[in-house]
């Protein structure tokens, strides 16, 4: 079972505690109905689903209850890192040096 | 005490005699005996008979990678645990266990045959007798291979033991108390930090328990492994685990830690949990977990009395056995060598050694010379022979390729075997640690760690014990060297492929698996029908696929799956090792979540007055709920038939506790709840309530219930039963994440608040005398409405809904308040037969009134249209969750499945829910359909059948027959609307 690190709580915690949320930074759009239906259908449907560096959400489920960000290999299935909701996406360079 | 004990050798007491029974018969052991030792010492070779071919089978380990030798553990008739190794069961007085797989005896076994009849079970068997006829596959060939192949059988009765649980952290995780995780744990245990050594056995030593003359630092290696064992005793910061399994290695660093606590006492001494499971995260793990003697692949490899050479030297050294009085070896790796000699010391006849290997060490020569031990190099066994034991080997000279065919028959009543031994790497491949091949070794070594962990030792592919020591000291921060005399020759790659044969090697049983009885011979028939990767060749002959999982197999069958596809063996691979590392009981996996904890059941605070009022209970979501309550002798349909006129009639009380509450409070609730709902919310008044629909973004309907504002900035939320913590969930998604610029709180309220729901023209009379502050008459307290107010002098929120059609109200008070107020109510609603009704009157009552239950009249692909709910869109809204998503193109296109009625024909048949619906009777199989019951019950009130279904275009085919074809009959029915009583809907306001 994995720790994962709640950016809320700023602890580690058990996996079991966590709900995972989906792909982060994908933000529902202001005005729906402006959008065509292959727009709508996109940001309804798609994900990136990439072997690697993945960016997602979990919850804190059974703990603070909070919705957060986090950087995850899909290949190693490691945390890299773990950031509250509204910050920005971690950039590579800030990837890479915490991985190395 | 027996021919075989050697008083003189072993860690055993001579003085401590216990008896044990073994199939019924009594013998005795020594403390200190496992099953295997003291079988071995009264004489005991033949222990089982094999799973696919029943053959005679004995002990070929001495430890955990025994193939052969399973027994069933008794202790008594719930106890009996099956498939045990007996080289792992710790003797105690009154120990019992028995053969398995066995009809009528041990010694006499009918289904022995299968052993003549072996042409008929070849490689694939399974698959290729399973083809034809299909009929045949649950009724014949299942039973008749369960009744003849098969492992031990389960106990029938509920196990009695109890079973333990817990979550443990360390810096330091060794995992192995060998001679490697020995120096592993003092040098951790000098650095600091939580450190956990474990180790399978019931005594910590590893190897070192069998090599007594070993000399380390200068002291004998017995009196060097207690000395280290009491200072980590000691040491604070160390936990010696002794029967404790690494089960499983996951992800950041978890591992779990099978203890085994009370099986090795006697059954009057066992005290407490029967095992306990270990929860463990380790900043580092050492991996000292050594490595496991490979088989030697031959004709007649199986037969008792054949076994691996280190089991022989550690029966002997740690056991004081001898396995045999006249020992043949064979081998391709230079440890058997050392085997040999200590028994040879021990005064036990070596009859020959032979080693297939044309070149062997000098040294082992001049030792071999020195006792007088005949060795035959650059030779083969091409037989063996003995009923229930091995009586004689055939060897035969090897010249290059060819097999000198005349063979000479040597007698002995053991046979030890070397083919090289494999670095146990199974926990660190669980831990996806990666793999190299080591030609040298002929096995797989640990390479790249995922985890921070460390390989050292033999399963590292590191054998000499000084070395293996001191890399075990360096992986935990220490930097002592050991002086330690380990100069013995210990190379050879072993042999891994069948020993060469003159004879026609599709007639002989050389086995490779010998749990699950695979031969040379059925591994290569498998390359030979096109199986081409070790994944489909494992599965295709089983083996490795045994509770053994190939411990001692795996090797041998890779090699030769290679060599018969003629690629090298890194080519083609290695298959999966999979958690858990031996076999661990179910028990351990439970844990404390055994019996009522095992799934655990919510109740109401009302539920204890279902129960004693005889109601039939359903699990809903996590809950159990009260299905109906029936009276003397009635079935579920005369009691739903009259609760439910019961509650039309007069008045039914109801417990609806079990809905899910959410408050939404906070200056921007009502705003929030606009983008959550697809109904208007800025308007509704404080006192009043609205039926609410929940859409996911994708425009499906995800929950529904009634939500009442108690004041400008609070609402009182419902969601459906199941629904809760999904809703709860999805309204903090949206509200932290896309919106957290409103000021909102949510809390769930399902536990804080008990629900009795009144329905019935009677329910205002009853309740109208316990209410304070509320003028429940329509004008003031319409249908929708709702206030805080004082129910029977509690706090209560006083709802005026109803989902049964009738006049209808649902007091909601603190949980605790629950049952007294119920039990309150009843008593005064005695003057009006008050009834109590479970879910299926709730059911039926909101069937008649057409209100769908999220979950069974939708599917996650209905939307509001569908379900005929245009009505509950705020048309005036810009936008809500799922708005967008009602203008997809496949939203609005026809064809869509459309919530309808149907009345059947037959009024008094009742439809299956989930019954397909189409719309002729004389189509051919398959028909199409065009759509399905979703929800049918008998209505007592209209006297005829009614159901809810999903029709494609249904909204348009209204007075339209339809057909239901069931196995003996076509049903017809009628699409009707959806409401089928009261469809004015009067009753809601009787006076
Ligand atoms: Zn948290």
């Amino acid at each position: 079972m994995m720790l994962i690190e709640c950016p809320v709580c700023k602890e580690k915690r058990p996996e079991l505690e966590f709900r995972y949320a989906g792909e982060a930074h994908i933000a529902r759009p202001e005005d729906p109905d402006a959008l065509s239906d292959q727009e709508w259908a996109k940001y309804l449907f798609i994900r990136s689903n990439p072997r690697g560096t993945h960016f997602e959400r979990w919850v804190h489920a059974h703990g603070c209850a909070k919705f957060f960000n986090a950087v995850r290999d899909t290949v190693t299935d490691k945390f890299v890192m773990t950031y509250k909701c509204g910050e920005a996406r971690p950039s590579p360079e800030q990837i890479a040096e915490r991985q190395s | 005490m027996s021919q075989y004990r050697r008083t003189k050798k072993g860690r055993v007491d001579s003085r401590q005699q216990i008896s044990f029974s073994f199939d019924g018969k009594t013998y005795q052991g020594l403390k200190g005996d496992t099953l295997a030792s003291a079988l071995l010492a009264n004489g005991v070779h033949l222990v089982g008979r094999s799973f696919k071919y029943h053959r005679p089978r004995g002990i070929m380990a001495a430890g955990s990678d025994e193939a052969n030798a399973l027994v069933a553990f008794d202790r008594g008739e719930a106890r009996v645990t099956p498939n045990m190794r007996a080289t792992t069961l710790e003797l105690y007085d009154g120990f019992k266990a028995q053969s398995q797989n066995n009809w009528p005896s041990l010694n006499f076994d009918v289904t022995a045959i299968n052993d003549r009849l072996s042409a008929f079970f070849p490689a694939g068997f399974y698959n290729k007798t399973f083809m034809w006829p299909k009929s045949f596959w649950d009724k014949v060939y299942e039973p008749a291979i369960r009744a003849t192949a098969g492992l031990g059988p389960a106990p029938k009765a509920a196990d009695p033991d109890k079973y333990d649980a817990n979550y443990t952290h360390c810096e330091t995780l060794i995992v192995g108390a060998g001679p490697a995780g020995i120096a592993a744990a003092r040098a951790a245990a000098k650095k600091g930090g939580r450190v956990i050594l474990v180790d399978e056995q019931g005594e910590l030593g590893g190897s070192l328990l069998s090599a007594p003359d070993q000399k380390i630092d200068g002291q004998p290696a017995w009196d060097w492994l207690a000395e280290s064992l009491a200072e980590l005793d000691a040491a604070e910061n160390v936990t010696l685990m002794p029967r404790t399994t690494a089960i499983g290695y996951y992800h950041d660093n978890f591992l779990g830690l099978a203890e085994r606590l009370t099986d090795h006492l006697p059954e009057d001494a066992a005290e407490g949990p029967r095992e306990r499971l270990h929860r463990v995260w380790a900043q580092e793990v050492i991996l000292a977990t050594g490595a496991i003697e490979r088989p030697l692949v031959f004709a007649g490899n199986d037969r008792p009395g054949v076994m691996l050479a280190s089991a022989a030297q550690t029966f002997l050294n740690r056991y004081g056995v001898a396995v045999g009085e006249k020992i043949a070896v064979v081998t391709g790796h230079d440890s058997a060598y050392k085997a040999a000699f200590d028994l040879s010391d021990a005064d036990i006849e070596i009859a020959v050694i032979v080693d297939c290997r044309a070149q062997v060490d000098q040294k082992l020569i001049a030792e071999a010379e020195k006792r007088g031990i005949s060795l035959r190099t650059g030779h083969t066994v091409t037989a063996t022979k003995g009923r229930h034991r091995v009586k004689s080997i055939t060897i035969n000279k090897v010249n290059g390729d060819q097999v000198d065919p005349a063979g000479e028959t040597l007698e002995c009543d053991a046979l030890i075997m070397s083919g090289g031994w494999t670095p146990s790497v199974h926990l660190w491949s669980h831990s996806k640690g990666s793999l190299q091949w080591r030609d040298d070794i002929a096995a797989y070594v640990p390479d790249k760690p995922n985890e921070n962990a460390i390989c050292v030792g033999a399963c590292n592919g590191d054998f000499g014990i000084g070395a293996a020591m001191a890399a075990g000291a360096k992986a935990a921060g220490g930097d002592h060297t050991f002086d330690v005399d380990d100069t013995w020759p210990w190379t050879g790659a072993g042999t891994l492929e069948i020993l060469p044969t003159h004879r026609d090697e599709s007639r002989i049983k050389a086995f490779v698996d010998f749990q699950n009885d695979v031969t040379a011979k059925d591994i290569r028939l498998a390359v030979r029908e096109g199986f081409k990767s070790i994944e489909h060749i494992k599965r295709y002959t089983t083996t490795g696929m045994a509770t053994d999982q190939g411990k001692t197999s795996n090797l041998n069958g890779l090699q030769i799956a290679a060599s018969a596809l003629g690629r090298p063996v890194p080519q083609v691979g290695l298959t999966t090792f999979r958690p858990p590392y031996t076999p661990t009981t179910y028990g351990a996996l439970a844990g404390n979540n055994g019996g009522a904890a095992f799934d655990v059941v919510r109740k109401t605070s009302i539920d204890g007055w279902a129960e004693e009022h005889g109601a039939v209970f359903e699990p809903v979501g996590l809950w159990r709920r009260a299905r109906y309550f029936p009276r003397d002798g009635e079935d579920m349909h005369q009691a739903v038939a009259r609760e439910g006129k019961a509650t039309r009639d007069s008045l039914g009380i109801f417990d609806a506790s079990t809905l899910g509450k959410i408050e939404v409070v906070g200056p921007d609730a009502a705003e929030f709840l606009n983008r959550m709902y697809t109904n208007p919310w800025t308007k509704l008044g404080v006192g009043r309530c609205r039926y609410g629909l929940m859409l996911g973004e994708d425009g499906y309907i995800m929950d529904d219930g009634v939500i009442g504002r108690l004041a400008d900035d609070r609402f009182h939320v419902t969601t459906t039963t199941g629904g809760a913590p999904r809703v709860l969930a999805h309204m903090e998604d949206y509200l932290q994440t896309e919106w957290p610029d409103l000021d909102v709180w949510l809390t769930s309220i399902t536990e804080q608040w008990a629900v009795i729901a009144l329905n019935g023209p009677n329910a205002r009379k009853l309740i109208e005398p316990f209410v304070e502050g509320v003028d429940l008459s329509s004008d003031a307290f319409p249908h929708m409405a709702v206030r805080e107010c004082k129910v029977c002098g509690i706090d209560a929120r006083l709802f005026r809904v109803s989902f049964s059609g009738e006049l209808g109200f649902e007091i909601n008070v603190p949980a605790h308040y629950g049952r007294a107020l119920w039990e309150t109510l009843y008593a005064a609603g005695q003057q009006y037969d008050i009834t109590p009704y479970g879910t299926e009157v709730m059911h039926v009552l909101r069937a008649e009134k057409g209100f769908i239950i999220v979950g069974q009249d939708t599917d996650g692909t209905v939307t509001p249209y569908d379900a005929g709910m245009s009505w509950a869109i705020g048309k005036k809204k810009k936008d809500f969750v799922g708005k967008r998503s009602l203008a997809r193109p496949d939203i609005v296109a026809e064809g869509r499945k459309q919530l309808v009625g149907l009345m059947t024909k037959n009024p008094k048949t009742v439809l299956e829910e989930g019954a397909q619906i189409v719309m002729t009777p004389n189509q051919s199989i398959p028909m199409e359909m065009v759509g399905h019951v979703t929800s049918s019950y008998w209505s007592e009130t209209l006297g005829h059948s009614i159901a809810l279904a999903l029709v494609a275009d249904g909204h348009d085919l209204k007075g339209q027959t339809i057909y239901v074809p069931m196995p003996d009959e076509m049903i017809e029915a009628e699409i009707v609307d959806t409401i089928f009583y009261d469809k004015q809907g009067e009753q809601l306001n009787v006076f």
